[in-house]
């Protein structure tokens, strides 16, 4: 059977600017001060790898999660299957259509919600959505109806609808996000950290209403969260990716189990995450904080 | 489910709508900005105009006429050239670049709103001028061909479309520098079309860059009809070459873009913050 997503080691990197350190390291070290002057001839960019040889299938109906720290490679993969980059190497396709090959026809079937809510914010929720149901070859009048249930749904307020989004929270915007995403009724649907930043409220509204879109329509979720909380509510499965690498994948359950002690204590998922990730609590709070 | 439109033509132009219907909301929503920015290209071609009163009283409506066609058609071409170059460098700012982009159509369909509102956005804004400069300077038109330049507006439309699309990609390619590159494109086009003046003033090594300017052919064929009438069969020559320049320029300002929306995938460029 076709997978619904398909990665086969998917690889990605980027040229970046080289900090000092790179620099002093490619010139052999900064002991000696006679060869500095060959910094003029370091490289000022450093290939970086970003997505390392990633390999995964997420089956139809299956909510995939990703946890990763900072910087870990969550957002070039979605981006990847997004169509918004292409592979150095390897191949990701969406219901058996190749992301560089079949780009349209990947589009089609998917939509993403990014971390940061991306918005022409001048304008109102029903005039972004409004734009977003056009571009994306929705009727217009159905589209906002729809998005109307859907921001209802969501506890979204209707004399809010017509607010410039730059007037409203964080939160509100990442619902307007969400039922962006949703209007469109993607079969495969990127949520890249879409509860950041939400009050417990919003994100347990969040939280139920993804799986309420899987139940009813069996879409496809790939989600990426720092909240180990919310990847063990919503995830059937469990990537963590540490330096563009997957260095576990399995159920929640299965991934906590195989940590467990000699006396047999099953440990958090968060403890599982600290472990793999080669972080402890202050590392993370130092990610968080940059 | 939602209605998905189809494949036609006819759903193609419905869906780049999405782009005229956005920026006009945008425009509604910064009403007073535009207001600002009409009052000062009224004020700025009304300056223009009153350069042409001085001078010889019989020859007035003819100087008056000939700065003030220039600034027009400069406002007119400057503006669908800066809609369509800078739309890509207002979806950075917005941050919205990388869901349009994701939308499931060709990238024409997104160009073909951008060039649609572009034309809509700067025919309204020269309309405006029109009318301010024609109550300021009272200006006779009794002898000129207005629909031979029409036609000469329409013709120079698409190389100006074409040159945005080109354009566009440098904001696309360069998050810093790219916008600020279309600017100065922008300004050499005006310095060798001969906007407010004749091009033959222009120093012999500038004098090749206003041969390869659509606007130069724009404002000599523009000017014929408005200040002698000139009509169609005497604009042909001026009119064939911007409708080739137009074939030419779309289809590569076109290719030129998809080129670097290629490499902007690759090098992760799309992303936001570059």
């Amino acid at each position: 059977m076709t997978a619904a997503i398909e990665c086969l080691h998917a690889h990605k990197s980027f040229r970046e600017p080289a900090d000092r350190e790179d620099r002093a390291n490619r010139r052999g070290g900064r002991g000696f001060a006679a060869l500095r002057v060959l910094d003029l001839v370091a490289p000022r960019k450093v290939r970086v790898d970003a997505v390392k040889d990633v390999s995964f299938q997420v089956k139809k109906g299956e909510i995939f999660g990703i946890l990763g720290p900072n910087g870990s490679g969550k957002s070039t993969l979605i981006r990847l299957i997004a169509t918004l980059l292409t592979p150095d190497s390897g191949t990701v396709t969406v219901f058996g259509q190749d992301v560089v090959s079949d780009r349209l026809a990947v589009r089609r079937c998917i939509n993403r919600v990014s971390v940061e809510a991306a918005f022409f914010k001048r304008l109102s929720a029903l005039e972004n959505l409004e734009y977003a149901a056009r571009l994306y070859g929705l009727d217009a009048r159905e589209g906002k109806r729809r998005a109307e249930d859907i921001l209802e749904r969501l506890g979204f307020l209707h004399k809010k609808m017509t607010v410039p989004l730059e007037n409203l929270s964080r939160g509100m915007q990442q619902k307007v996000a969400i039922a962006r995403a949703l209007m469109t009724a993607p079969v495969a649907l990127l949520l890249d950290e879409p509860t950041t930043g939400l009050d417990p409220v919003s994100k347990r509204e969040v939280q139920d209403f993804v799986l309420e879109v899987r139940e009813t329509h069996d879409t496809t979720v790939i989600l990426t969260t720092h909240d180990m909380q919310e990847a063990e509510r919503l995830c059937d499965r469990i990537a963590v990716i540490h330096g563009g690498e997957f260095v576990a994948m399995d159920t929640p359950e299965s991934l906590k189990a195989s940590f467990a002690d000699e006396r047999g204590r099953v440990p958090t998922l968060e403890e599982v995450f600290f472990r793999l990730t080669g972080s402890n609590v202050d590392d993370w709070m130092r990610e968080q904080g940059e | 489910m939602s209605k998905v439109r189809g494949e036609s033509l006819v759903d193609k132009v419905k869906s780049s709508y999405a782009l005229v219907q956005r920026n006009y909301n945008l425009v509604r929503r910064d009403a007073g900005w535009e207001l600002v920015f009409i009052v000062y290209e009224v004020v700025n071609v009304l300056t223009i105009g009153f350069i042409g009163v001085n001078g010889p009283k019989e020859t007035m409506n003819e100087r008056v006429l000939y700065l003030v066609a220039g600034a027009l058609l400069w406002g007119f071409l400057s503006a669908l050239f800066h809609e369509v170059a800078e739309s890509v460098a207002w979806e950075r700012w917005e941050g919205t670049i990388e869901y349009s982009f994701m939308a499931p159509q060709p990238r024409g369909v997104y160009m073909f709103g951008v060039c649609m509102w572009g034309i809509l956005y700067g025919f309204v804004r020269t309309a405006i001028c029109l009318a301010a400069v024609t109550l300021a300077f009272q200006i006779s038109l009794a002898g000129a061909n207005l629909w031979a330049a029409l036609l000469t507006l329409a013709a120079s439309s698409l190389a100006f479309l074409g040159m945005g699309l080109a354009a566009a990609v440098l904001p696309l390619i360069s998050p810093e520098k790219g916008s600020p590159a279309t600017h100065i494109f922008q300004a050499v086009v005006l310095l060798v079309s001969g906007v407010y003046y004749d091009v033959s003033v222009l120093p012999a090594w500038v004098r090749p860059l206003s041969y390869v300017s659509p606007a130069t052919y724009t404002l000599r064929a523009a000017r014929a009809a408005l200040l002698e009438g000139a009509g169609v069969r005497a604009l042909a020559p001026d009119l064939i070459i911007l409708l080739a320049l137009g074939v030419v320029l779309i289809p590569m300002g076109f290719a030129v873009f998809s080129a670097g929306e290629r490499y902007a995938m690759r090098t992760g460029k799309l992303k936001r913050n570059g």
